[in-house]
């Protein structure tokens, strides 16, 4: 028996499925902008993974009962933090989503909200002893959820205050929740969206705009419809060997909306085909079932809520994201992990795998 | 503590494996998404990818010069620049409106206006805020692309008149093709495309139009031009020759500028049109960027109609010119004796009503001659009442009044010639022999238009020779009509043109040339009858349109010039005779060597000094 977590207990295959991610990531993200104004991003992507890797380790030093421990302070701060965006974060493109740490740094605080919440629902969840779930715990769970949703929703940001639902989701189905209730809840869901539907006019003019938009992306072309539409046009055009290296028109000459962003995926698509589609989406299939993996080798039942309140908003961002870009879905602003360009996101994925690897370091330890 | 720790418990394995599984269908649900775009609908998408990157845009073809015979510029055209606005984002036009107002000099207010019209247009569609721009409105655009991405420069072919009025009506003008002839040749036009409205722009279209070209270019999704993939050059349109003398067109331009009334000098052997002249006129400049309503509504709602071309539209009594087709029908019909006489004590009475003549003391005992020199009223009257309306109307339409003449114009009016038929036809009740006492002297029921009158001198002075009077040199399927005219009627009619001008107490006596075989006849139609007139009083009752007819030499005549001064108090000789004896005149002098043909004004025809092309892209903010 091991006494001490140890850095070679990282889960290398996990790592290299990660590095392949970013390195794509980073070479479509130098292909979308290197003709452009924005040229030289994908060197701020680097130092974005460098800065991310060095999290994933600091975190992965404290051990995770450590965290679950402060899971009540951490909550409270989280949400103090969500309350402090409202009332004195700065807006860009008519979101408050951030706020300053002075000296031109800023934090996007719903995305440290994320990886609170997986560790508070994780905290949550273990103290449940029995194998089913009552109402009582349900709708804690709900309320726990429900809060921070609310306050991001109220940035507004639709996109990341969704991502806290699979975390809610995933854990209830992992801790046995009652089929009964499971369906209650589709069904009151179910019930949701046409009330949802009718109240849309108390939605933000944007966000009625995005749902009017996924529902008829041909009407408006040149207004609403246009980014679904030049995505779609960007991934059909690719073809199934795609355009090659840096020669998507699509893409090259800024058809695709964010291209070296929330749409970076249809951008890939445009010049790497089908066949790259492929590859990026096995990837990312091969980065969950690791991860799953991971979660039934965790020694105990909160190291596996963790890991799997990671895998749940690893896959949701990457199924949302990937329909969005083939129009599937609306555009809700959900980056695709580790290959869009962005700090905070990527920041938090590699955190949030800082959370697994310091799951399976501790699996031998007492 | 709360009692979480040591809660070793696992979650079955089973739950784990279940997302597993969930997540490969996903995986699988996602790949057949993305294999329905990119193989199942991969060619649509790719030609939409096409569609979003290039933009064709079109190089107008200049339209051909027109050339007067001796192949001085009279029309050509030159390239401009238009202003676009691109409305795709309604936000930076309206943060860039008070800036674009200044920078280009548009009255507040405008440029919003411009934009409410188009409200209802496709927002993609640019809209043209300054059709003619000048090089500080190109400058502006070009060093403003970074903070006014909304402007555009568009390159377009403008006409340049660069005689100005000179020959407007005949040339006529051009315009954006109407929405009806795009229904009608849907093939031929685009929406936008300059075809000629009126006059020799629109009779001779299809000749000087050229074919435009085609330049496809890279675009981003901004529509910033990125590079040009390939290039159709414009076929400019041909120039046309027109049968127009530059000079007599000057000299005669020159005589009416003040005046209401029309000038045309013909080639009587050929039918050419040597000069062409309508006034009070327009600027044809005013139509070759884009004329403001309001000016296009006073030019049309004019009561001095200066876009009727009265050369070949106005429809006026032809007054005592009329005289020479009643002396041609008198000799050649042979149902008056030839030395027929008629003594004029100033007036006469036909049917119960006095007639008089222009002279009051009368002229005394008058035959032909004497009539047609002195262009005694009461001989023709008389004259009149002896053929007979029939007799006289088949001569004047022989010669070709009452019926256009086929010159190669659009709207050339018929006038009327008047006959028994006629009156049965349209009025439904038999002639009134009185009327054709009026129609003797040119008055009443009769009407021509002044190419009709120049023709008619002309037919009569060369034997009968009608030529269909055309404006392009060399102009195809010309018809040449005979009204054979024996000899002797033609010697005795045009020795009496002949003394019109050239026997003291003629008509004509002021007019008369040097060493030229003027010949002509000189006519005064009054506007309201003598009693109305009378009535009417003053000035406005006397006014009258003055004729004057005349060519030379005086057989076969080589130039036949007939001009009309509407509305004055003078007689035709004195208001109209001088043009025509311009005219005539610098027709000799250059036919003689003594005028240096005027130099082509070619300073200002030099091409614009304008920049090159600019993208006319148009494109979309797509956030």
């Amino acid at each position: 028996m091991k006494d001490r977590p140890r850095t070679h207990d990282f889960d290398w295959t996990l790592m290299a499925i990660v590095g392949a991610i970013c390195g794509i990531g980073v070479l479509e993200i130098y292909s979308s902008t290197h003709a452009s104004g924005m040229a030289g991003l994908q060197w701020k992507q680097l130092m974005w993974i460098a800065i991310g890797l060095l999290g994933m380790f600091v975190i992965s030093r404290i051990d995770y009962h450590t965290l679950m421990d402060q899971a009540p302070v951490l909550y409270l701060v989280g949400v103090a933090g969500l309350v402090v965006v409202l009332l004195i974060g700065f807006s860009r493109l008519g979101a408050k989503r951030w706020i300053s740490l002075g000296g031109g740094v800023t934090l996007q605080v719903s995305e440290i909200m994320k990886l609170i919440i997986i560790i508070v629902l994780a905290r949550y969840f273990t103290e449940v002893r029995t194998d089913r779930l009552t109402l009582r715990d349900l709708v804690k769970v709900g309320a726990l959820t429900l809060v921070p949703m609310a306050l991001i929703l109220k940035q507004p940001d639709l996109g990341t205050a969704l991502v806290l639902v699979p975390v809610a989701v995933v854990g209830a189905v992992l801790a046995g929740i009652q089929w009964k209730h499971f369906a209650a809840g589709a069904i009151l869901i179910a019930l949701l969206v046409p009330l949802g539907w009718n109240m849309r006019h108390h939605l933000k003019p944007y966000q009625q705009q995005r749902i009017q938009t996924f529902l008829h992306p041909e009407e408006d072309q040149r207004g609403a419809g246009y980014q679904i539409l030049q995505s779609e046009i960007a991934v059909g055009s690719g073809g199934f060997w795609g355009k090659g290296f840096g020669k998507g028109s699509q893409n090259q000459l800024g058809f695709v909306p964010v291209r070296y962003s929330d749409f970076i995926l249809a951008a890939l698509a445009e010049e790497q085909g089908f066949i790259g589609v492929c590859v990026v989406l096995l990837l990312y299939l091969g980065l969950i079932l690791r991860l799953v993996d991971n979660a039934q080798k965790a020694k105990d039942k909160a190291g596996m809520y963790i890991v799997m309140g990671v895998t749940a908003i690893l896959g949701f961002h990457v199924l949302v994201n990937a329909s969005m870009v083939i129009g599937y879905m609306p555009v809700t602003g959900i980056p695709l992990p580790l290959m869009s360009y962005g700090g905070s996101a990527t920041a938090f994925v590699f955190l949030a795998l800082g959370l697994v690897m310091n799951v399976r370091m501790r699996r031998f330890v007492n | 503590m709360a009692g979480w720790h040591g809660n070793d418990q696992k979650i079955p394995q089973g739950r784990l494996a279940l997302f597993s599984y969930v997540f490969v269908a996903l995986a699988v649900l996602l790949l057949v998404g993305f294999w329905k775009l990119q193989v199942v609908q991969s060619g649509h998408f790719a030609d939409l990818a096409e569609r979003n990157r290039i933009r064709y845009i079109p190089i107008i073809a200049p339209r051909g010069a027109m050339l007067d015979r001796e192949g001085r510029v009279l029309v050509d055209s030159y390239p401009s620049f238009s202003i676009l606005l691109l409305r795709d984002d309604p936000k930076q036009v309206e943060r860039s409106l008070p800036q674009i107002e200044e920078g280009l000099g548009i009255a507040k207010g405008d440029l919003q206006q411009q934009i409410d019209e188009a409200r209802y247009e496709p927002k993609f569609q640019p809209i043209v805020i300054k059709p003619a721009a000048t090089e500080a409105d190109i400058a502006f655009v070009d060093s403003h692309r970074a903070d006014i991405p909304v402007l555009e420069l568009m390159m377009v072919q403008r006409r340049r008149y660069p005689h100005g009025e000179m020959l407007a009506n005949t040339v006529g003008y051009v315009g954006e093709v109407s929405p009806q002839d795009l229904e009608k040749n849907p093939d031929k036009y685009r929406p936008g495309d300059i075809v000629g409205k009126a006059g020799l722009e629109k009779e001779y279209n299809d000749q000087v139009v050229g074919t435009d070209g085609m330049r496809r270019v890279v675009v981003n999704s901004v529509g910033k031009m990125m590079r040009t993939l390939d290039d159709v050059e414009a076929i400019p349109g041909k120039p046309i020759q027109l049968t127009i003398d530059y000079d007599l067109q000057a000299v005669a331009e020159n005589y009416m500028a003040d005046k209401q009334g029309a000038v045309v000098a013909m080639d009587p052997r050929t039918g050419e049109i040597l000069a062409m002249v309508s006034r009070p006129t327009f600027d044809p400049s005013d139509f070759a960027v884009r004329i403001p309503p309001s000016e296009w509504q006073s030019l049309n709602t004019d009561p001095k109609t200066p876009l009727l071309n009265r050369a070949i539209q106005a429809q006026l009594a032809p007054g005592s010119v009329f005289k020479i087709v009643m002396s041609t029908a008198m000799l050649e019909s042979k149902a008056v004796p030839a030395n027929f006489t008629v003594y004029c004590p100033g007036h006469a009475e036909f049917y119960g009503r006095e007639f008089h003549c222009w002279q009051p003391k009368g002229h005394g005992t008058v035959d032909l001659h004497s009539g047609i020199v002195h262009s005694c009223d009461v001989f023709f009257y008389t004259l009149g009442q002896r053929l007979g309306i029939d007799r006289i109307s088949y001569y004047g339409s022989g010669l070709g009044l009452g019926r256009r003449t086929g010159i190669d114009l659009p709207s050339e009016q018929p006038g009327l010639m008047p006959s028994e038929e006629w009156v049965q036809r349209v009025y439904h009740h038999k002639w009134y022999a009185g009327e054709t006492i009026s129609v003797a002297i040119g008055q009443g029921a009769v009407i021509v238009t002044p190419i009709q009158l120049a023709r008619m001198i002309g037919a009569v002075a060369s034997g009968g020779t009608l030529a269909e009077p055309h404006l392009l040199k060399d102009a195809p399927n010309l018809k040449t009509e005979q009204f054979p005219l024996s000899d002797e009627t033609v010697e005795q009619v045009t020795q009496g043109m002949y003394d019109v001008m050239n026997e003291p107490g003629g008509t004509g006596y002021a007019l008369r040339l040097q060493n030229i075989e003027f010949s002509g006849k000189s006519g005064t139609a009054q506007l309201m009858s003598y009693e109305a007139g009378s009535r009417v009083g003053g000035r406005e009752g006397k006014l009258t349109n003055g004729w004057f007819v005349g060519y030379a030499p005086r057989r076969n005549p080589e130039i036949v010039v007939a001009a009309v001064v509407q509305g004055s108090t003078e007689h035709g000789g004195t208001t109209a005779g001088p043009v025509v004896r311009d005219v005539v005149k610098a027709y000799y002098d250059k036919k003689n060597g003594h005028m240096p043909p005027q130099p082509a004004t070619a300073e200002n025809l030099a091409p614009s000094n304008a920049p090159s092309p600019v993208s006319t892209a148009q494109g979309a903010q797509p956030r």
